[in-house]
Order: structure tokens, then C-alpha cells, then sequence
């Protein structure tokens, strides 16, 4: 029994955004599932591979994101890439809508089946393959997240330092090309993945660099690897990622600095990068996110724009490091500098940053809370900052920042009461405003999350039009139905 | 004192593998299984590397019983920082009936051997979830012992050990030499780096027989048959409170 109700509803969340008219779904899906499709779908992944229960369609129509929940009609879990392909024939035949499910830990609404259709939950296809310890490489299944793969890596000396926060699937990551706290130094999913096993609409398997390849690079031919990273699933489903791994640093230092200014802090950021000292983490949260901290930790750094750092390296090594950037941080009139080696006193020192979402929702209890995710480049991040500070108080909205300011990438955690329409209304117009402010400073409007439902109409301004052609080109090619992952990225056509 | 803590470390299936029963009832797959050091090992191993980085102990020794893929575990201990291994050696059938009253005779006469002042195990294994083997070792050697330890501190020649129990933490100081295990809160196991396994690889592992222990591994016990836990059922949806209270009945339970 499909229940239509969520179809037809607008998806506003949160943000208050008023969507692009729901697609109703043609016809086909209703009467396809209605007669007999879903026995097809047993016959590939047996009785306990399909699911029409209301529960777990909800489960796999959400994620982390404030758009609501939009299920699929029927849910299957293959177990191997075989079956992937032989669902996705079914579903090409019928001209039935492909979701791919890896953790539903997304930001963005990746994963609702805005036409319903069938979500490929991968999570049984959870082998770690292929460590290869001397190159540095390894080969997951989508249902590998980067946590398992870390502590199956613990007795190595090895790991995968691409840390968005959440435990996501790694395939996942890729398909929304995630960054994290980490990317400073270790790069995002684009720099660190060599290979993707690919099922596209029709069923066909692809190898992105060849089947089994892992060079550390190459030259040949297009880079389908990082086509099909960061395209949240409209191109085809993942089920196998190549990525490049690290050796676990020796010895971790972190550090703290308070700063007079937004600008102080990031004009530390750049001459720290350009000092060459390699930072692992530089993350900067702005006085309003500091007094959270604070109150929600009980701790009592000072009430300004501040910089969380983190340095890697060999023993001896580091006290250098930490040197050079205490150094640049007195130079811009920073105070306060703190900074430890050992596990326990680490973790208190960066306490702060690790409790900002809770201690931004603290700041008004019963509220939710929704991350904006901007990028510019690094000389225009002091004055987006300021400018974004300045939006915040005239719109009287809640906003902590916190962000990965060597990257010149921030997040603005909204804290927003659901139930009034005229606050969400406010919230909807700045992240409008911040995203345009972003792309007037040569930046982007997702810097992380990525495009998914919301941010669509902003990409075309991003990347103009010629680009949108280009991209619809390459979806035209892949997926000419426009069966993967329908209403993500791109705007429906104009006819 | 010697300033020399034993660690007993196990080589157990992965924590995060699907276990799964052979055909023939006997025992569990371990063919092709991932394999690695039980995770209160590790806690146990890191506690003895604390120690000696603090300077209260002066050499750590790792030590492991079973076949050839032993190694692998104290080599994971020496990358973590122990000084160096025994490797207990145990083969083929008397690895599979070896249990904790064997390995607590061997740990026995290993800790009069090598003159230890602290002998330190993780407080069960995963596989067999005995939590025998550190009691054993210290009755046998009529040692204190200190057991689902979450504190340790050495106090001049008394440690005091803060306990996990079921009511809460409990305080106590005892005698060295003595036998801790080590309990999930004792503290967070490092990550081998990559320099510490190429230095680990130098470090030594001696070879010994239980028998050269003067220790007889005969088992009293013999597993008769391991099963899966039984299949939950699905559940049955009633309309009302007399057909659960008939449902009930007709399945004996009331």
C-alpha cells in the first residue's frame, strides 16, 4: 500500500525553504510495485532482502538534514554487487526510481525519494577487501564506515583520516565528496580516493580506474573517479571505494588561542599555512559559540574569536611546530595560548570544540538546530565572517560559528524554534543571503554537504549556465531516465 | 623489586566479526577470520606501557600462548611499547581445549620465572568470556589481586586499584608482587604507528614449551556441542485483551 501523503507534501523543513513542486510519481512506480515487481526483487536478494514496512521505509526516506521524510515504496538489501545490478535492471525495465542508502547520516536530503521508488540500502555489503599495507590502500563495501575501517585498521599503523563528524559509510562519503576537520592537511574525499566499483542505471558495471587499480596516480583518460565523487548518487550506486590511507601520527599536540578579532584569528590561520607549519586541524569558533562552550562545559576561556588547533608529527618535531604557530599567534595579538601532548589534558583543551553542536542547542532549549556550510577563499573570510555576524544580529537569529578556517570553510549552526514559521522564514532568507555572499567572494555555496534537495537553484548561480548544460550532458549520458536519485543536484529541465 | 610487569595478551576473533557456528556443531568458524589482540588486552598492555613511561616499572614483557599466530599478537604488544615476548607454544588440539586453569599454571610459573612484580591480563577474553584466568594465576601464586581494575597507582611497594563492581567502585591497596586485570575504563589503548611496528619487529619473542614450565595442559573439560543462540521469531499483533490473555494461556505461560 503506497502511502502518497508524503509525496504531496512540500518539503520546507527547518529552513523554511519552499521546494520545487513534488513530482508526483508517474504512474508506472504505483502499478510496477502493485504487480509483482517486488517478488522480481526477492528472487535476486531473498525473502529478507525486501522490505515494504512502513517503519523502515521512513527509516531510509530520512537523514540529518531538516528536510522531511520522503520514503521510497520498497527497500531492498542486496548482499553483493551482483545483486546491485541485477535490481538495478529490474528497476531500469520498469522505470522505477534508485536511491542509494549508506548510513543516512547525510545534511543535505540526499536520500529522499522525492518520485518514491526503490532504496538500495547497502549495509550488508560491510566486508573491509584488499589492505594493501606497504601501498597504502585499501577496498571498502558501502556498508564499511569510516570508524569500523579505522579500528580494523587499529594494528597496522594505518588510517583514514577523512573525518566528517558523523560514523558515515565511506562509499557515502564519496558519493557526496566529504571533508571534515582533517582536510587541512590530509585533503577530502576527492584527493583520497583512487578507484570506485560503480553500478550505473542500467546495470552496468563500472570500474572508474579500471577494475582492481590502485596507482597512487595516473594520466589516463578521463577522471571518472572524481566524476563520480561528490554525485550523491545521481549517477549510479557505489559499491565499492579505493582509498588512500595514512600512517597514524606519532604524536599529537593540541593547542588553544584566544584572538581580539575575527581577523587576528584568521590572518594567524594564513601566516601559520604560509609559515608551512603542517597543521593538522585549525578550527576557529566566533565569541557567541565560545560563551556556549563555556557554559554548556562549565569552562572559562575567554568570550572571543578563537582558534582550536591540532598538530601531527614525529616527537621531536612538534614542539617546533607549536613554536612557530605560538609565535604567529602573539604577532597578531592573541592571548591565552595553551597547549598539550598528552591524551587527557588534549581532550580538555579541545573540549569546546568537540561539544559545539550540543552547546548550541543549549543556548535555547527545545530548539533544533541546522548547519549552514559555506567556503570562500581564505582573504575573504574575515569580512564574510563580519558581514555574517552583522546579518545575525539585524535578522535576530541564533548563529555559534564554527569553522574549518584553514579551509576557509565555516558552518553557522542555526538554532532555530521548529514551531514558528516567521523564525524559520528569517533562518531561510540568511542562508539564502549567506550562500550569495559566499558566491560574491569567489566562494561556494557547500563547502561539505553538499547540493542535495536545497541548494540546487544556488549551484546553477555558482557555476552558471554552461556548467549546468555540461553536468546534465554527463547525467543525459549515465542515467538517461533520470532514474538515480531523482530531484538531487540538478534542476529539473526547463522544457 | 625487578621492575618487570608480565602482560598476558590473547589472539581472539576480531570484536567486530560475525560469528558463526561450524556445521558440525564443535566449535565456531576461525578459518579465514580476522584475528586480533583481545580488547582488554590491549588496555592491559597500555596500562604496562603507562607505567613504565612513568617510570614506575622498568620492563614489560608480553606474553601469549598458542600457535605460530601468536606472534602476531606480541608483536602488536612490542609495537605498543612492551620491551619484549614469550611465546607460549600450544598446537592443534591442546590449543583447542586450552583454557584458563592451563594458561593461569603457565602464567604461574612464568612469573616466577622472569622474577615479576606485576603480572597484568585483561579481565576476560572475548571468545569464552571466562574472567578466570587473572583470579587463578594469583590464587596459585598466593598473590594479592586486583581485579576490574578502571584505576591503578603504584604507591611505593603497595598498588591501589580502584575496582568496578556492581554497586559502584571500590578502593583497595594491596601488596606487590600482584595480579591486576584490566577493565574497559582502565584507559584508551594507543594505535601501533608505523615506526613503533618497524621498531617492534627488532624486538625479541622467546620460545618456550609448557612442558619446559614443568605445566601439564590436559584439559578436565570437553565441549560436547555449541550452538547458535536460537532464532527470534517474529512477533504476533492482538486486538484485544482477551485474545492475549487466550494467546497466553495456550502458550503455557500463565
Amino acid at each position: 500500500m503506497m502511502t502518497s501523503s508524503y509525496r504531496n507534501q512540500t518539503h520546507s523543513g527547518v529552513a523554511g525553504r519552499a521546494q520545487d513542486v513534488v513530482h508526483v510519481p508517474p504512474p508506472a512506480v504505483q502499478s510496477a510495485v502493485a504487480h509483482g515487481v517486488l517478488s522480481a526483487f526477492r528472487s535476486v536478494c531473498g525473502e529478507d532482502g525486501v522490505s515494504s514496512g512502513e517503519a523502515v521505509r521512513e527509516q531510509h526516506g530520512r537523514d540529518e538534514s531538516v528536510h522531511r521524510c520522503c520514503p521510497p515504496d520498497v527497500v531492498v538489501f542486496p548482499r553483493c554487487v551482483e545483486e546491485v545490478s541485477a535490481l538495478a535492471k529490474i528497476c531500469s525495465r520498469h522505470s522505477l526510481p534508485i536511491i542509494p542508502f549508506g548510513t543516512g547520516t547525510g545534511l543535505e536530503g540526499g536520500v529522499s525519494a522525492v518520485k518514491g521508488g526503490v532504496c538500495f540500502s547497502l549495509r550488508n555489503m560491510d566486508q573491509v577487501l584488499d589492505l594493501h599495507q606497504d601501498d597504502f590502500d585499501v577496498t571498502v563495501e558501502p556498508g564499511v564506515t569510516r570508524k569500523a575501517l579505522n579500528s580494523y585498521l587499529r594494528g597496522t599503523g594505518l588510517w583514514f583520516p577523512v573525518d566528517p563528524g558523523a560514523d558515515a559509510s565511506l562509499c557515502g562519503m564519496a558519493a557526496t565528496s566529504a571533508s571534515g576537520t582533517n582536510a587541512v592537511r590530509y585533503g577530502t574525499m576527492r584527493e583520497n580516493v583512487l578507484n570506485l566499483e560503480v553500478v550505473l542505471a542500467d546495470g552496468r558495471v563500472l570500474h572508474t580506474a579500471g577494475k582492481g587499480r590502485r596507482p597512487r596516480k595516473t594520466a589516463a583518460g578521463y577522471n571518472l573517479t572524481n566524476l563520480l565523487v561528490g554525485s550523491e548518487g545521481t549517477l549510479g550506486i557505489i559499491t565499492k571505494t579505493t582509498l588512500r590511507l595514512y600512517g597514524v601520527p606519532e604524536a599529537t599536540v593540541a593547542a588553544v588561542c584566544s584572538f581580539p578579532s575575527v581577523q587576528a584569528a584568521v590572518d594567524s590561520t594564513v601566516q601559520v599555512l604560509q609559515a608551512g607549519v603542517p597543521v593538522a586541524r585549525i578550527e576557529f569558533l566566533d565569541d557567541v559559540m565560545m560563551d556556549a562552550c563555556n557554559r554548556f562545559s562549565s569552562l572559562s576561556y575567554a568570550v572571543s574569536p578563537s582558534l582550536f588547533l591540532e598538530f601531527h608529527g614525529a616527537e621531536g618535531s612538534l614542539e617546533e611546530q607549536v613554536k612557530a604557530a605560538e609565535d604567529i599567534t602573539r604577532y597578531n595579538g592573541g592571548s591565552g595560548f595553551q597547549w598539550a601532548k598528552d591524551a587527557a589534558t588534549r581532550e580538555r583543551l579541545w573540549k569546546a570544540r568537540h561539544d559545539a553542536w550540543y552547546a548550541s542547542l543549549a543556548l535555547r532549549p527545545g530548539c533544533k538546530a541546522y548547519a549552514t556550510d559555506v567556503c570562500v577563499p581564505l582573504s575573504r573570510l574575515p569580512q564574510v565572517l563580519v558581514e555574517t555576524k552583522e546579518d545575525l544580529i539585524e535578522s535576530r537569529l541564533t548563529g555559534p560559528i564554527v569553522g574549518h578556517v584553514g579551509d576557509g570553510n565555516f558552518h553557522c549552526l542555526m538554532v532555530v524554534d521548529p514551531d514558528d514559521p516567521e523564525e524559520l522564514h528569517r533562518v531561510h532568507l540568511f542562508v539564502e543571503r549567506l550562500a550569495r555572499r559566499a558566491l560574491a567572494m569567489d566562494g561556494t555555496c557547500t563547502g561539505e554537504h553538499g547540493v542535495g534537495l536545497g541548494k540546487r537553484a544556488l549551484l546553477r548561480e555558482e557555476t552558471g549556465p554552461v556548467a549546468v548544460q555540461v553536468m546534465q550532458g554527463v547525467k543525459d549520458a549515465l542515467d538517461p531516465r533520470n532514474l538515480m536519485n531523482p530531484g538531487k543536484i540538478l534542476l529539473p529541465r526547463e522544457l | 623489586m625487578s621492575g618487570r610487569v608480565l602482560v598476558g595478551v590473547k589472539r581472539v576473533i576480531d570484536y567486530a566479526v560475525k560469528i558463526r557456528v561450524k556445521p558440525d556443531n564443535s566449535g565456531v568458524v576461525t578459518d579465514g577470520v580476522k584475528h586480533s589482540m583481545n580488547p582488554f588486552c590491549e588496555i592491559a598492555v597500555e596500562e604496562a606501557v603507562k607505567l613504565k613511561e612513568k617510570k614506575f616499572i622498568k620492563e614489560v614483557v608480553a606474553v601469549s600462548c598458542g600457535p605460530q599466530q601468536a606472534q602476531e599478537t606480541i608483536r602488536t604488544a612490542l609495537a605498543m611499547g612492551a620491551d619484549r615476548g614469550i611465546h607460549v607454544e600450544v598446537t592443534g588440539k591442546d590449543y583447542d581445549t586450552l583454557g584458563p586453569l592451563q594458561v593461569s599454571k603457565i602464567f604461574a610459573a612464568l612469573a616466577k620465572k622472569e622474577d615479576a612484580q606485576l603480572l597484568i591480563l585483561g579481565k576476560q577474553a572475548i571468545d569464552d568470556d571466562c574472567n578466570q584466568t587473572g583470579q587463578m594465576t594469583a590464587a596459585l601464586l598466593d598473590w594479592p589481586q586486583g581485579t576490574f581494575a578502571s584505576e591503578v597507582s603504584l604507591e611505593g611497594d603497595k598498588i591501589k586499584v580502584v575496582r568496578e563492581i556492581d554497586g559502584g567502585l571500590e578502593t583497595i591497596k594491596i601488596n606487590t608482587p600482584a595480579v591486576l586485570t584490566a577493565d574497559l575504563r582502565l584507559n584508551t589503548p594507543r594505535y601501533a604507528t608505523l615506526p613503533n611496528i618497524m621498531k617492534a619487529k627488532k624486538k625479541k619473542i622467546a620460545q618456550v614449551k609448557p612442558a619446559d614450565l614443568g605445566v601439564d595442559i590436559t584439559s578436565r573439560l570437553e565441549v560436547l556441542r555449541v550452538d547458535e543462540p536460537p532464532q527470534r521469531l517474529a512477533g504476533v499483533t492482538v486486538e484485544t485483551v482477551d485474545d492475549l490473555v487466550a494467546k497466553l494461556k495456550e502458550s503455557g505461560t500463565i
